[in-house]
């Protein structure tokens, strides 16, 4: 089932959640709401549950608005962040909710009901716990069991609130890679719902950044990681390096970190940032060309696959990290205090309004 | 603006079809509560005023003026002032034992201090009689001595002190426990000494369970009628506090009376509530403010 | 017992507060109650067994235990709709509203007793309605009734309100995500979040009844074998200097209130392990 959101504005008093937010996704995509804390993803995703009511704007879901339309018929699953269990019902009671509050009608058997849960909690390989409560269970095997709860009423579109949140690093990672593994299994529409970058360009078919209640870029993990579209962005999504005016390969630099004073505004009361990632920073020993910038190691974690090295610029107090591989860290025999130049293969610069300061 | 304020209504409408009831559905169950409520609550609060200043002002304040209802006042002021301080040591000493501990048979303390709640009001009298009464254990022997106990103050003073044993304690333990001992240990650490660690560290934790504690068992202190009603032996302008004055008005069929000096006790009742949503208002907020997590509801923006 | 920590500690007063504490509720409570099983042992069976079952006595039995177990009743339902109307709505006058339904708590059990008493007379401000009716309130076994529902009143609300504010309102969203309707969600999600407490409630408002004195004998009428509470025959049988009697009587309301005790206890035991049981 396709979603399209149109012109979504919503409002909580006098704050503004979301302002005039637009966003499509095809059917069966895995899509990646990912924002800092009060962006409004959640507020999002709970209008697209038909949890909350946009003030403005509408919600079509397979080309057909629902906007007003009632929760229970638009037939969605949602799983909450703290999983939402009903603690007085077993795993498998739990699942059977769904089926059991149908109408007569359109309910299914106790048997049918008792072997579709049966199927859903092996695809989430929670039968052995069938008769536990939740209480029992484990952070991640109570999202499993939130997710065949959710999955139980056949939803077209599966929404998601923070799944993983609540849970520590090693079970968020198993868990997102089994997440995708199952989108790629059944093929639902899905909404994920996150504020950790790793986890959204992991498991999401496409990125949709959200910043102060509107969209900063949307793009598949590979566009959204490597060409930012945004400041927000570079920054939300890895580590970077900000410097204050234009540094370059061929263009002498005149910013913060060479000493100079920062330019002033340009006539549209505009000034210009650089962004450069750590590992798209170069170092050497000795002076190549002009405009490299002159640093001192500040110290070396030579911990991890690659080796991340904190620089302290020559003429400015700002500190400049760095990704090494091992080889070229061992190349260069890098002490602390050691004066470095440094040279940047890769970077971005934007126009940033008002004064020069981010 | 009407457009924004409909949309309002509306989105509320919408939000109430979630997870609230339908506007008939909640106004029923409002009107049943409200109902209920003036029928057991309201209404007896106004019938003691009414009642009381049926006859005008002159012979409400009247009523206080009689040497027997101010005999009782007195008598009722010095029990409470006897039995709460002592309660209030109790709850404290129990509280600490109980909250900074683990000992065996903590659970069983816990239990029993709520003996006296769970005791008939006249079998809380009844067992002092059988103590220190004519006929009781030690009866004889305070009549060789000339002590009386029973018909007499210090029998007020002992059924008052047991019906309100629990109070301070249980507005302290719950508290207390939550709380940890993580603080107090902190400032051993920093050099205090135990006492010091009580009065800078715990006493300010605890201040306001504790004047509501103490504020509570005051006004049923005061207002304890079947315990007292049992050791007192109802001598006029003796042994009678407050409700034992209300009850021999009442009899004697002195309404406005007997409503007079009840408003006195429905007084005392009101502050003890206002104390208690106040106090609640009051440890609600350094909550929320201490930690954020009670300041975020489902709903809110992320 | 007692002085025995099961772990050491470094904060100190251990001793001396768990002593005094131990010192002055023996002094207090535990010794004096502890007479009135001793007082009873100087009792035959035979006189012990004539005065609880005498017909008065068993007539106040029925009296005391079946209007405290009403008013339970009573209180259970409307004491429900209370909390679920102070925790869910808002609308003027709720937090007044809110503090106020401890009153039956804070206020003097005599001046409840009178109040009531003035207001169910046959000339008071609800009784002149009731009597044309047929329906006399004070001074029969109803007037018992109302005044245990006044006693219990606070009770159901209190202990059923924190547990409604503590609901987690994913839950019930939950269950409308998966298609619940409204009754569904209150029937399948609500209710069996809210039993515990109920019961809870429900119980300490009939233990509290059962004993309860003062509110009661203004508005009885206190007719012998009709509405005569059990605690008010222990009183006349203390006013007649029939120790043995009331010692009797005063033991079964003790054991009673003991065991009502023991059953709150483990009904709040049953709630806080339900979940986790296999």
């Amino acid at each position: 089932m396709s979603i399209q959101v149109d012109h979504v504005t919503k409002r909580f008093g006098t704050f503004t959640v979301l302002n005039d937010v637009s966003l499509h996704a095809q059917a069966g995509e895995l899509i990646a709401l990912l924002g800092p804390s009060g962006c409004g993803k959640t507020t999002l995703l709970r209008i697209l549950a038909g949890l909350e009511r946009p003030d403005q704007g509408r919600i079509l879901l397979h080309g057909i608005e629902v906007t007003d339309q009632r929760i229970t018929d638009r037939r969605v699953g949602f799983v909450f962040q703290h999983y939402a269990l009903f603690r007085h019902m077993t795993v498998t009671e739990n699942v059977a909710f769904g089926l059991s509050v149908l109408p007569q009608a359109q309910r299914p058997s106790p048997d049918k009901i008792q072997k579709k849960v049966d199927e859903l909690l092996s695809l989430v390989q929670m039968r052995a716990m069938a008769d536990r409560y939740p209480n029992q269970l484990s952070g991640g095997q109570r999202q499993r069991v939130a997710l065949a709860r959710a999955l139980a009423v056949e939803p077209k579109l599966l929404l998601l609130d923070e799944p993983f949140g609540a849970l520590d690093a090693k079970v968020r990672k198993e868990l997102r890679r089994w997440l995708r593994r199952l989108h790629d299994e059944l093929h639902i529409t899905s909404i994920l719902v996150t504020h950790d970058q790793e986890e959204a360009l992991e498991a999401a078919d496409r990125i949709v950044v959200l910043n102060q209640g509107h969209i900063e870029q949307t793009g598949t993990p590979e566009e959204v990681y490597e060409n930012p579209a945004t400041p927000f962005v570079y920054q939300f999504l890895g580590d970077v390096n900000v410097f204050h005016g234009r540094i370059s390969q061929d263009r002498p630099s005149h910013d913060e970190a060479s000493g100079q004073p920062p330019p002033e505004a340009d006539a549209s009361g505009e000034h210009e940032v650089t962004f450069v990632r750590p590992h798209d920073l170069e170092l050497s020993l000795s002076r190549t060309t002009p405009t490299q910038l002159e640093a001192a190691v500040r110290f070396v974690i030579t911990a991890g696959s690659r080796v991340r090295i904190e620089l302290i610029s020559k003429d400015s107090p700002q500190i400049i990290s760095v990704e090494l591989t091992k080889e070229r860290y061992r190349d260069l025999k890098l002490q602390q205090g050691d004066v470095v130049f440094v040279h940047p293969k890769q970077l971005q610069v934007f126009k940033m309004p008002g004064p020069s300061s981010v | 603006m009407s457009t924004e304020i409909a949309a309002r209504v509306k989105n509320e409408e919408w939000k109430a079809s979630l997870t609230s009831e339908r506007a008939l559905v909640r106004w029923a169950l409002i009107i049943a509560a409200l109902g209920y409520l003036t029928l057991f609550l309201f209404i007896p609060l106004a019938a003691v005023f009414t009642e009381a200043l049926k006859n005008g002002l002159e012979s409400y304040f009247a009523s206080f003026q009689d040497p027997d209802a101010l005999a009782a006042i007195r008598l009722t002021v010095l029990a409470a002032s006897l039995a709460v301080p002592l309660n209030l040591t109790f709850g404290v000493a129990a509280a600490w034992a109980i909250a900074k501990f683990e000992f065996v048979g903590k659970q069983i303390l816990i239990t029993l201090i709520d003996i006296p709640l769970a005791v008939s009001p006249v079998i809380s009298g009844l067992i002092y009689v059988l103590l220190f009464g004519a006929q009781g254990w030690v009866g004889p022997w305070l009549a060789e001595h000339d002590i009386k106990i029973i018909f007499a103050l210090p029998g007020i003073v002992l059924a008052t002190t047991f019906v309100t044993v629990p109070f301070i304690a249980r507005e302290l333990i719950p508290l207390m426990q939550s709380q940890g001992r993580e603080e107090e240990e902190a400032a051993l650490t920093l050099g205090a000494s135990g006492w010091q660690a009580f009065t800078r560290v715990t006493l300010p934790n605890i201040k306001w369970s504790l004047l509501y504690g103490v504020i509570l068992s005051n006004a049923r202190a005061m207002g304890e009628f079947g315990a007292v009603s049992v050791v007192s032996g109802h001598i006029r302008g003796l042994t009678n506090t407050l409700p034992l004055h209300v009850e021999i008005l009442y009899n004697e069929y002195n309404a406005v009376g007997a409503f007079a000096v009840a408003s006195l006790l429905t007084l005392l009742a009101i502050v003890t509530l206002i104390a208690k949503t106040m106090i609640e208002r009051k440890t609600a907020s350094s909550r929320s403010a201490h930690d954020p997590a009670w300041s975020t509801q489902p709903g809110s923006p992320s | 017992m007692a002085l025995v920590l099961k772990q050491p500690s470094v904060l100190p007063g251990f001793g001396l507060t768990l002593g005094f504490a131990l010192f002055y509720f023996s002094l207090i409570v535990l010794i004096p109650l502890s007479g009135l099983f001793v007082k009873t042992t100087t009792l035959t069976w035979e006189q012990f067994w004539h005065t609880v079952s005498e017909p008065r006595a068993l007539a106040s039995y029925q009296l005391t235990f079946g209007a405290s177990f009403l008013g339970a009743l009573i209180n259970g339902f409307f004491g429900s709709v209370v909390a679920w109307v102070l925790v869910r709505y808002r609308f003027p006058g709720r937090s007044i509203v809110d503090a106020l339904v401890d009153l039956p708590f804070a206020l003097p059990t005599a001046v409840a007793g009178i109040t009531l008493t003035a207001i169910y007379s046959s000339n008071g401000w609800i009784g002149r309605y009731l009597e044309p009716l047929g329906l006399k309130v004070a001074f029969t076994p109803l007037g018992v009734l109302v005044a245990l529902t006044f006693i219990g009143l606070p009770f159901v609300v209190r202990t059923v309100q924190p547990v409604l504010q503590d609901l987690d309102m994913e839950v019930e969203e939950a269950a409308t995500t998966l298609g619940a309707n409204r009754w569904q969600t209150f029937r399948a999600v609500i209710v069996p979040e809210l039993w515990p407490a109920l019961l809870t409630g429900m119980a300490m408002a009939f233990a509290r009844s059962v004993g309860e004195y003062g509110s009661v004998i203004f508005i009885a009428g206190n007719m012998p074998l009709k509405s005569e509470i059990t605690p008010l025959l222990i009183m006349t049988k203390l006013e007649q200097y029939d120790y043995a009697g009331a010692t009797a009587l005063g033991v079964v309301m003790l054991v009673v209130s003991f065991v009502l005790a023991l059953m709150i206890n483990l009904i709040q035991w049953w709630s806080s392990r339900r979940h986790t049981a296999r």
